[in-house]
């Protein structure tokens, strides 16, 4: 059907991008910090299109993704370091311990809703990372080494997967009860949908490529430390998702790139730093309200720029 | 069993803190009828709604849909045994398509898993394709075909009074419950839907529970008549029994009934 035919020209693009990157990696056009601020980026985009699937396709205000993060950095430093095995194990341990604590997390929390639950998961976020905090195992406060392993092309497949899981469960029967659920809840549960398991799945999705990116981010700067995953950091994937527009992953992702870079250029005026930033966030949020892509999706732009050249919408 | 009634309800009440808002309730739908729920605002209307569909659980007496016990299940339960219902203030999914309205409907009549969707396993494409075709067929009995790429908060008023009740039928009811379907519509509209209410009660072969404060609809489509008032029956009987009973009148009706039917 019409997701089918998006399909073939979303791989080919994607892999046209992994290859002209590495390939400008590999012949040092891309320096060490070009590919670092790459790897970063990356990063940022599978936490924010996995809370996007929380709060922009279910509407569940999630504050907690850092936490699911935080595990996903000391399970994969712990598979990596502590039991030496391959980083590909980690990545996956990592993702799947993620989605447990997502699942505790998750089944009492859902329960609430907007801000209570917005509290509620802001509150076992810091659970997590106070329990790391002081487990002497992964180093307590001083944090704990970690060699870097992580690549463009661990963290470019990482992305792939997290984009081509989280947009073919959005378009399937199920990510229509998420939306379901998000549009009016009352609804969704009198036309038979079971509202509970759905919010506990989207939870337990994203937290898994929360664990994922943490995989990455663990094995990216040498050091984790548990003040790398406080509440700042959760705002900071939640501004992602915002900015892009609520219940849009390609504006998700535009938004991650765009204030990556914003970040990453302003390193160099470090006293002005938050000032410029925070006021890009005042500028996008004045002009645009719904955020950069509002609800709409790129591939929504190429159809009615197709549309207004006349091309047809109808007939299977 | 035949003669066993499609619901009964037996003397269903619930009580909110120290607020008895229904009690001593009852009620019985057989296979096929068309029944109205009538009573002043605030008799409770809408909370016994609320009681058959799950949103309350009951805190005293005993619902049976079909034989079986529902009280006490959770709604999208309820809807799964074959009670789905409107609202009275309309509650669609505004943002996603009309049609995709109706498919949200068939859900929990499609059984491809979740990893089969994100694979995209044969059975994903199998189970759309299917919802799609069937989602289209009840547009276009609804005549809402051409609306169906537009999302639905931008539909006008009645249409999307009709849309709702598209989508509750899509979740393939043997009882529809319809909460003040004519609320806000002209007599025109109106007039309307108490066609497309007789329509689809022949077409799907469905019994029909509706809480309206129209006189004219209730009294010219119910067979027969529930009144409610503060939470009580008031009175039940053919809608000429109804109309001639001194305690609906005085609770209710007042003393002017129009009698034309449509």
């Amino acid at each position: 059907m019409k997701k089918s035919k998006q399909f073939w020209p979303f791989i080919g693009s994607a892999l046209l991008v992994y290859i002209v990157i590495q390939f400008l990696i590999s012949v040092g056009i891309l320096n060490d910090y070009h590919t670092n601020t790459l790897v970063f980026m990356a990063i940022n985009i599978i936490l924010a299109v996995s809370l996007h699937l929380v709060i922009g396709i279910t509407g569940q205000f999630s504050l907690g993704h850092a936490g699911f993060l935080a595990v996903g950095a000391y399970i994969s430093a712990i598979v990596t370091m502590k039991l030496e095995l391959p980083f590909i194990v980690a990545i996956l341990l990592a993702g799947v311990v993620a989605t447990l604590a997502g699942l505790i997390v998750g089944i009492p929390s859902l329960r609430l809703r907007g801000d209570y639950l917005a509290i509620a998961t802001l509150g076992f976020a810091e659970i997590i990372r106070i329990t790391f905090l002081n487990i002497d195992y992964v180093g307590g406060a001083a944090g704990m080494q970690v060699s870097h392993l992580t690549n463009w092309t661990y963290a470019f497949i990482c992305l792939f997967v997290t984009i081509v899981v989280i947009v073919n469960f959005t378009n399937s029967r199920h990510g229509r009860a998420c939306i379901a659920i998000r549009e009016n809840e009352i609804a969704a549960d009198a036309m038979g949908i079971n509202t509970t398991y759905y919010k506990v799945m989207a939870f337990a999705i994203g937290a898994f490529f929360a664990g994922v990116a943490g995989a990455l981010y663990a094995h990216n700067f040498y050091i984790i430390q548990p003040q790398n995953f406080g509440f700042l950091r959760s705002v900071e994937i939640l501004i992602f998702v915002v900015l892009g527009g609520l219940g849009s992953l390609s504006g998700a992702v535009v938004a991650t790139i765009l204030l990556t870079l914003v970040s990453t250029f302003l390193q160099n005026y470090p006293e002005t730093r938050m000032i410029i930033y925070s006021l890009v966030l005042i500028i996008v949020m004045l002009y645009r309200p719904k955020g950069l892509m509002g609800t709409m999706e790129i591939t929504d732009y190429f159809k009615l720029w197709r549309g207004a050249k006349g091309g047809k919408q109808h007939g299977k | 069993m035949v003669n066993d009634p499609l619901l009964q309800v037996k003397s269903v009440g619930i009580q909110f803190g120290g607020l008895k808002a229904v009690s001593n309730f009852n009620l019985e739908i057989n296979e096929g009828e068309l029944i109205g729920l009538i009573g002043p605002n605030g008799a409770g209307k809408t909370t016994s709604f609320n009681l058959l569909t799950g949103v309350y659980a009951p805190t005293e007496g005993e619902i049976l849909f079909a034989g079986q016990r529902i009280n006490g299940l959770p709604p999208f339960k309820v809807t799964r045994k074959g009670i789905s219902r409107t609202f009275q203030n309309i509650r669609l999914f505004n943002e996603l398509s009309v049609l995709d309205n109706v498919k949200v409907a068939y859900h929990s009549q499609s059984k491809n898993t979740v990893a089969s969707s994100i694979l995209r396993l044969p059975s994903h494409f199998s189970e759309e394709q299917r919802m799609e075709q069937k989602a289209l067929e009840f547009l276009k009995i609804f005549e809402l075909e051409k609306y169906k790429d537009e999302e639905a908060r931008n539909l006008p008023y009645g249409k999307q009074r009709r849309l709702e009740i598209a989508r509750a039928l899509a979740a393939g009811p043997r009882l529809l419950l319809l909460d003040e379907p004519a609320a806000g519509m002209n007599p025109q509209e109106t007039k309307e839907l108490m066609d497309l209410i007789a329509f689809v009660r022949k077409e799907f072969s469905l019994s029909i529970l509706l809480i309206e404060h129209d006189m004219n609809l209730v009294m010219g489509i119910c067979e027969r008549i529930y009144v409610l008032d503060h939470g009580v029956l008031l009175a039940q009987g053919s809608p000429e029994e109804i109309r001639n009973n001194p305690k609906v009148i005085e609770a209710y009706l007042g003393e002017e009934v129009p009698h034309e039917h449509s």
